[in-house]
């Protein structure tokens, strides 16, 4: 990991854990807890929300939406060419087809790692990220280590998550500012000629979508 | 605005730390405040908006706050704003009035079409024929607004090249304020890493971020 570095890396002039010792004692927590629980009891009295359907979408969000919709994606661009040209194409169309659509991933652009090329994708503004494939973001692609320092030091935040890049290896950022998502289109791993779409998808992790990390054939979901 | 928020460039942060397992949700209260924003936000007003409530927050919060921290924030802000609720129910939690809506809250029934519907921002009206092309040569303008933008400090002033026009979209510039979405072509543009950070960067990167024709000059 990159803070056990001691020459060229980027994080090591920075203090441990800068500023980011978040409101989370038990006090600020019930004290969030309550204000949440005034608003949601606001709202609801006001008509702009029932808890019913407040239930519904956490259940939706909980459990329908994941990177398993994206490891689907990877893996069907994998064993199929066509696909994986419309995927390039017309990312959003071709990501419907495999019946996966929706609130922010309306206009959807997948990037393609190759042997020569690594794509990596943040949002420095926000946290702008592709819910219908990937589900919704952790916790580090929102904070301001990932934000701050993606764009400036691509390389050395891939440290952070344990990948070294050839120095010949070019890298492409993607800050998504605007309405356009991306997800990266991940290497299929050497080895894995034998293997069906299925034990693929089981390959594919979100964080190689996001391009933090390359799938690799022995590591599980 | 120049916020706390755009920090692209920065590097005090420390090393990016991933959780093991990480739950979609860490508490209760984020999927409550997760939930309120999805269904109520769009009836308070627009996402640029409400991003723009999250750029308002007091800076020092905003970093020693979680992310939904931050939604809550906006929703309350948005919700005085607008005038759906009032200081004084917000501080005491009980409702004064009773809402002024002619129409119900959103059924249950009705969330899986809410959810794979989505919200486009790609309009068919607007400025529709784009000043720029694939490859043309554009610089980032050096603008400084106070209100509501996309166009991160560390790319102001730059020189790119546009890799992609994606069409017409709602500029945010203008729909976080109350003036409309005065659609826009957007583009994707392309920086190099040593015209962004200097010499001492990979000859080989590049960054590419999505930047709306008002936020460019020909270069």
């Amino acid at each position: 990991m990159s803070s056990d570095h001691t020459h060229g890396h980027s994080a090591h002039d920075a203090p441990p854990n800068p500023y980011l010792e978040k409101h989370t004692s038990p006090e600020q927590t019930a004290a969030l807890e309550q204000r949440v629980q005034a608003l949601e009891s606001l709202l609801v009295a006001k008509g702009l929300v029932s808890s019913e359907t407040l239930d519904k979408l956490v259940e939706t969000y909980e459990s329908d939406l994941g990177p398993i919709n994206g490891a689907k994606v990877v893996a069907r661009a994998w064993v199929d060419p066509a696909y994986k040209e419309r995927l390039l194409k017309d990312a959003t169309a071709a990501i419907a087809e495999l019946g996966f659509s929706g609130l922010q991933g309306e206009h959807m652009v997948v990037v393609e790692n190759t042997p020569d090329t690594h794509n990596l994708v943040v949002c420095t503004l926000c946290s702008c990220y592709p819910w219908p494939v990937l589900g919704l973001p952790p916790a580090w692609f929102k904070d301001a280590a990932y934000r701050s320092r993606s764009v400036v030091d691509p390389r050395g935040v891939l440290r952070d998550f344990g990948l070294e890049l050839d120095e010949s290896t070019a890298v492409k950022v993607w800050d998504s500012s605007a309405e356009i998502r991306y997800m990266v289109l991940p290497e299929r791993p050497a080895g894995t000629e034998g293997m069906s779409e299925e034990e693929l998808t089981a390959l594919v992790s979100r964080d190689s979508m996001i391009g933090v990390t390359k799938v690799e054939k022995n590591t599980l979901r | 605005m120049n916020g706390v928020h755009d920090m692209g460039g920065m590097t005090c942060y420390g090393p990016v730390k991933p959780e093991e397992n990480e739950p979609v949700f860490h508490a209760e209260w984020e999927k409550r405040v997760f939930a309120m924003t999805m269904l109520g936000m769009g009836q308070l007003d627009t996402l640029d908006a409400f991003r723009h409530a999250i750029e308002r927050m007091d800076p020092a919060r905003y970093l020693s706050s979680t992310y939904y921290e931050h939604w809550l924030a906006a929703l309350e802000t948005l919700a005085v704003e607008k005038g759906v609720l009032t200081p004084e129910e917000l501080a005491t939690g009980v409702a004064q009035e009773a809402g002024k809506r002619a129409e119900g809250p959103l059924p249950p029934e009705a969330v899986p079409a809410v959810v794979q519907g989505g919200a486009p921002c790609h309009r068919t009206e607007g400025r529709l024929t784009p000043r720029f092309s694939v490859g043309a040569q554009v610089r980032a303008r050096n603008l400084n607004p106070t209100g509501h933008t996309r166009l991160p400090r560390y790319v102001r002033g730059k020189n790119g090249t546009i890799a992609q026009v994606y069409g017409t979209f709602v500029y945010p510039d203008t729909n976080a304020h109350g003036q409309g979405e005065q659609p826009q072509p957007l583009y994707s543009v392309c920086f190099t890493a040593q015209e962004l950070w200097g010499p001492d960067a990979a000859t080989t990167d590049n960054l590419y971020i999505d930047l709306w024709e008002d936020y460019l000059d020909p270069a």
